[in-house]
């Protein structure tokens, strides 16, 4: 177990590196200059020349890679080239609000998925069972803008219950704060609840058929207890680890889902940068999310050692 | 049917509803009755309908694709009328069932004591001290070595001698009136079947409980049994003590079947099979269902049905041309 984790650990320094190379090289095949976007409508050659030595963007690939990466590893990612913001203060300022966002997306996506599930898979066949693949069809199949205008037409417009845009921090107010992530939250997990929903289906399904139920059920056990202790520990480990990575992608930004309930996450953070040619600004938050996204993985990992005793060593 | 028999059973029948809408007729007018403390073999081969006569009993069978009718009486009790409840607090309790396949019948999620303990909590309650307490006194009985420090193991640990060992322990966890072994070494290497076979005849003096061993192995029967109920596509084709049976099988399936216990004193050029193929129990022929692998077969055989009948006292067979003697001679 130390073993494995001590490897899986190593594993990550190499894969970062790599991500790094990575990010920074697309980001130069992207079109577009961005001292020409900086130097604004004149495009004064000297000033446009001042700002390339500035930034150094007049050096060599390697040399720019070298100082951009320096500056990461002390955890300054530089500074945004259009608001003259440092970029790790604009990562503090959005991340936690997707982070919270993704949290409470995949919370519902749990809370409404795994139920689902089970229930389709203990009632296989009836009117429960359709109904919960119903649900995922649809869960699967709506778009997400399409749901969260939806939303924001019944509960905002129409009821008048929930802001329809905008963010309040957790800190400041929660009831306020719930409120305006609510609907972007169940528009994300909804699509999420969907995946799960079908994948605990088809695990309990498999597992209801196992030998160790059939003993469970010799043994006089209630059925309750039958599903929910026996068959549910053994179906949900794969399950759960792909919340986690599910959970990955949601802190990657919702780009549609953030922009239409004007969230300040990750997504818009992202979006804005790219169409602004702030090299800096995307090639931290695409860092950060892919860190973020490698040690989520680690952790599902690691939880899926410690629910499954044959891999406990 | 005579009393002080623990459980008996009558014309039990288990239909299954395939998707394809067909209909399998797996158990089909079964009679059999154990005594308190006795052991019933029940052989034959794969498909036969044995393993579905256990899980009939057990009430075990998939409610929606499975039609049981019938009676089981155990105790006095109908086990096919009575509600899940009551069925639920005799399964474990005083009705007990080893299952084929010890590597996949433990949970994997468990240690094996969470699974002794959890049966002996369920139907005798109590601490969860003393169920500790017994779970291990339970591996001990079973002969697992250092008790006290494997009941924290998990199955993935145990060998498949073990693990059916375990299995063991947890049927016994109650002190079972009846226990139904379905199979319980086919899965195992001969020594170990001849030791788990050890443990059951030793466990089965000690506690007294009546055993169902079901099996397609005549040896085992022969080690273990006090009488034997032959099955075939379904039905019951013979019951006798065990010796008689051995001495003086009257059904020709079970002189098939004796035949095809290969013997180190009379060795034969081929091994002895019997011909032809078991029915299709979807639809199952008119009259007898051994006729087309029969080499006695008759007309009258294909005509109607044959009835289990008496060939001597407490031999019954379904076969119209027993005593088989005088075909032989």
């Amino acid at each position: 177990m130390l073993n494995f984790l001590a490897r899986r650990i190593a594993q990550i320094v190499p894969t970062l590196f790599f991500v790094s190379v990575l990010i920074f090289s697309l980001q130069q095949l992207l079109p577009g200059d961005p001292a020409l976007v900086m130097a604004g409508e004149e495009r004064d050659p000297a000033v446009i020349a001042q700002i390339r030595q500035q930034y150094r963007l007049d050096r060599p690939l390697p040399v720019q890679y070298a100082w951009w990466i320096k500056g990461v590893l002390s955890g300054d990612f530089g500074e945004s080239l259009r608001i003259k913001v440092p970029v790790r203060e604009l990562i503090a300022q959005k991340l936690p609000v997707t982070l919270q966002l993704a949290s409470m997306a995949i919370l519902i996506a749990f809370l409404i998925g795994i139920p689902a599930g089970i229930v389709s898979a203990v009632k296989k066949g009836t009117a429960w069972d359709y109904g919960a693949n119903l649900f995922a069809l649809w869960g699967i199949s709506t778009p997400n803008f399409w749901l969260g205008i939806m939303l924001i037409f019944l509960f905002s417009i129409e009821l008048g219950w929930l802001p329809a845009s905008g963010y309040v921090p957790l800190g400041e107010d929660w009831r306020a704060s719930l409120a305006a992530t609510i609907m972007p939250a169940f528009v994300l997990g909804n699509a999420i609840a969907a995946i799960l929903m079908r994948h605990t289906r088809s695990a309990m399904l498999q597992v209801l058929e196992s030998d160790y139920v059939r003993t469970a059920r010799a043994k006089g056990l209630l059925e309750r207890t039958v599903i929910l202790k026996h068959a549910m520990r053994n179906a949900l480990t794969p399950v759960i680890t792909l919340g986690a990575l599910e959970l990955g992608t949601l802190l990657s930004g919702a780009v549609l889902t953030e922009q239409i309930f004007s969230i300040p996450g990750f997504g818009k953070l992202i979006v804005d940068a790219v169409f602004n040619r702030d090299y800096a600004v995307v090639q931290g938050v695409v860092l950060v999310t892919a860190t973020i996204y490698i040690v989520l993985n680690l952790v599902a990992d690691i939880a899926y050692i410690l629910v499954n005793p044959r891999l406990r060593g | 049917m005579t009393t002080g028999r623990l459980i008996e059973i009558e014309d039990l029948r288990v239909r299954f509803h395939g998707d394809d809408g067909r209909i399998t007729h797996a158990v089909d007018g079964v009679d059999l009755s154990v005594a308190n403390g006795a052991t019933l073999g029940l052989v034959g081969e794969s498909g036969c309908g044995k393993s579905v006569t256990s899980l009939a009993i057990m009430g075990l069978l998939p409610k929606q694709t499975s039609e049981v009718s019938g009676m089981i009486r155990f105790d006095g009790l109908d086990l096919l009328q009575a509600p899940d409840q009551t069925l639920r607090d005799l399964r474990g309790n005083r009705l007990a069932m080893i299952f084929q396949e010890p590597m996949t019948s433990l949970n994997p999620s468990f240690t094996i004591g969470d699974q002794i303990i959890e049966t002996i909590l369920r139907h005798r309650g109590g601490s969860r001290r003393a169920a500790r307490g017994r779970a291990i006194e339970l591996l001990r009985r079973v002969h697992i070595p250092s008790p006290e420090r494997r009941i924290d193991e998990y199955p993935h640990k145990l060998s498949g001698g073990m693990r059916q060992r375990v299995m063991i322990a947890m049927a016994l966890a109650c002190d079972p009136r009846l226990l139904i072994a379905d199979e319980p070494t086919t899965a195992l290497d001969v020594t170990l079947q001849a030791q788990i076979l050890e443990l059951m005849r030793e466990l089965k003096a000690a506690s007294g409980a009546a055993i169902i061993l079901i099996t397609h192995d005549l040896g085992v029967v022969a080690e273990v049994c006090d009488e034997v109920a032959v099955m075939y596509a379904g039905e019951i084709v013979e019951r006798a003590p065990v010796d008689e049976l051995f001495s003086s099988p009257q059904h020709p399936y079970t002189v098939g079947l004796l035949g095809s216990i290969p013997r180190l004193d009379q060795r034969a050029a081929q091994l002895a099979t019997i011909e032809g193929m078991v029915p299709n129990m979807a639809q199952p022929p008119a009259g007898c269902r051994f006729a087309a692998r029969c080499p006695f077969v008759r007309e009258a055989c294909r005509e109607a049905p044959p009835p289990l009948a008496e060939v001597s006292a407490d031999h019954l067979s379904r076969c119209i041309r027993a005593p088989l003697e005088q075909l032989v001679s």
